[in-house]
């Protein structure tokens, strides 16, 4: 029996999550200042940065991740298990 | 404080796109062998006028979102041994420290120049001997035409392997085997102290967990990420207590980096293990000409030689970074061609079966 090999692209999750990113990079530029500020304070302001690295990640990482399986680079099919 | 939040650079569209596209590039290789991308990001932003702690701050802070996903990509295709990685990777925190502290002695000590001194001799010395190693080993896997066999433990790492010291024994996947964690914390503390030194943990992480434990070159470079992450992790919670990372900087390098580790990560699924080697010994080769090429600057500065024109200096400098650059782009490049060619032979090979098929 032939298998197919055709997946449905997630187009609609790169979106969210691409939409998601750009509000979150757009407030980061608008608000540098504030931010700055506020992230320079160190102590226990320390676990801001922290905190935005790991939403970043999050999303954008979840935007980049789609983005490229939508345009079709995806990891080999048979070499999905490595030893 | 006032003095950190003064030394905020301004960002404009070129250098939003410059640390994007570095990031970029940093990623892919890190994607690929786990680490890089920092020999160049840091200098990078120093270039931009952004003071040396906050480089190395904002660095770090991206490093650790970057390696989770990277690691989190690798993960899925069964590259990752997370133990080992978290094991090496808190032994590699206190290597960061133990190598941080050493710096600022010799900072103290012998001044800026000393520093840089210590740093690019440690450069010169750790990329020659084990990049050195690490790309003899791939021409011979390349030349002995069993690139495409199974990695095996080499005679260093099937000894460690074989001795038994009860009650610190082990069991890791990548390595299939037990091993006593009294081998893997000297080597997650030199890993640390490499991070610590030259921002590159990875070009002795990697070989070790090749050479020293036995991992296969895929296993090595993906649990890599994870030490990364954790020394990312730790060092960046110590930088920012100070007030040092600059976020957006950190931010915008990981809107690049996050695009080209899941390329980097996805490109090993088409390579030869061999490849890993390859790309991981070309990097360290060309980056100790690099930072060969700055110890005269430094050995004047020191007054141990004659002082140097400052056009001779400016271009050692500026030849040593556009070298550091070349590394990168030639490993971007190759991951690129390698993972190209390696998705041209699937399509091939899934063609020439579907005809097969066709037929029957």
């Amino acid at each position: 029996m032939a298998q197919s090999t055709t997946k449905r692209k997630p187009v609609g999750a790169m979106i969210v999550m691409g939409v998601i990113s750009i509000a979150l990079y757009t407030t980061l530029l608008l608000k540098q200042d504030m931010i700055n500020e506020t992230f320079a304070k160190g102590g226990m302001y320390a676990l801001l940065p922290i905190i935005t690295a790991f939403v970043f990640s999050y999303f954008h990482g979840g935007f980049t991740g789609h983005f490229w399986t939508v345009l079709g680079v995806e990891a080999a099919r048979k070499k999905k298990e490595v030893k | 404080m006032h003095d950190i939040a003064t030394s905020f650079i301004n960002l404009d569209a070129i250098t939003i796109l410059y640390l994007f596209g570095v990031g970029f590039v940093g990623g892919l290789v890190s994607g690929f062998i786990g680490s890089g991308g920092a020999f160049v990001l840091t200098p990078g932003m120093m270039s931009l006028g952004v003071p040396g702690l906050m480089a190395v701050a904002s660095n770090m802070c991206h490093k650790f979102p970057k390696a989770l996903v990277g690691a989190m990509k690798r993960f899925k295709y069964g590259q990752v041994d997370v133990k080992l990685g978290l094991i090496l990777g808190v032994s590699a925190e206190a290597g960061v420290l133990y190598g941080a502290g050493i710096q600022e002695k010799i900072k103290a000590t012998y001044g800026d120049a000393g520093s840089n001194l210590y740093v690019s001799v440690a450069f010169v010395v750790i990329l020659a001997t084990v990049g050195g190693f690490v790309l003899y080993d791939a021409w011979k896997t390349y030349k002995s035409g069993n690139a495409n066999s199974e990695e095996k433990a080499g005679k260093l790492a099937s000894w460690v392997q074989s001795i038994n010291i009860p009650g610190t024994m082990v069991y890791f996947k990548a390595l299939n085997a037990r091993v006593s964690i009294l081998f893997t914390i000297p080597l997650g503390f030199a890993t640390g102290m490499m991070a610590a030194t030259i921002a590159v943990g990875g070009f002795v992480g990697v070989p070790s967990m090749i050479y020293v434990l036995g991992a296969p070159s895929l296993m090595a470079s993906a649990t890599e990420l994870v030490i990364a992450f954790v020394m990312g992790l730790g060092g960046s919670l110590k930088y920012a207590l100070h007030g040092m990372v600059d976020i957006r900087l950190a931010m915008i390098i990981l809107a690049g980096s996050l695009f080209g580790i899941q390329l980097g990560a996805i490109g090993t699924t088409y390579v030869k293990p061999f490849m890993i080697k390859v790309v991981m010994g070309l990097i360290m080769v060309i980056v100790l000409f690099s930072r060969g090429l700055m110890v005269p600057v430094y050995l004047s500065q020191l007054g141990l030689i004659d002082k140097l024109g400052d056009t001779s200096v400016k271009l050692l400098k500026n030849s040593s970074f556009a070298i550091m650059i070349f590394a990168l782009l030639l490993g971007a490049f190759i991951v690129l061609r390698a993972m190209w060619q390696g998705k041209q032979a699937e399509k091939l090979q899934h063609a020439s079966g579907a005809l097969e098929h066709g037929k029957v």
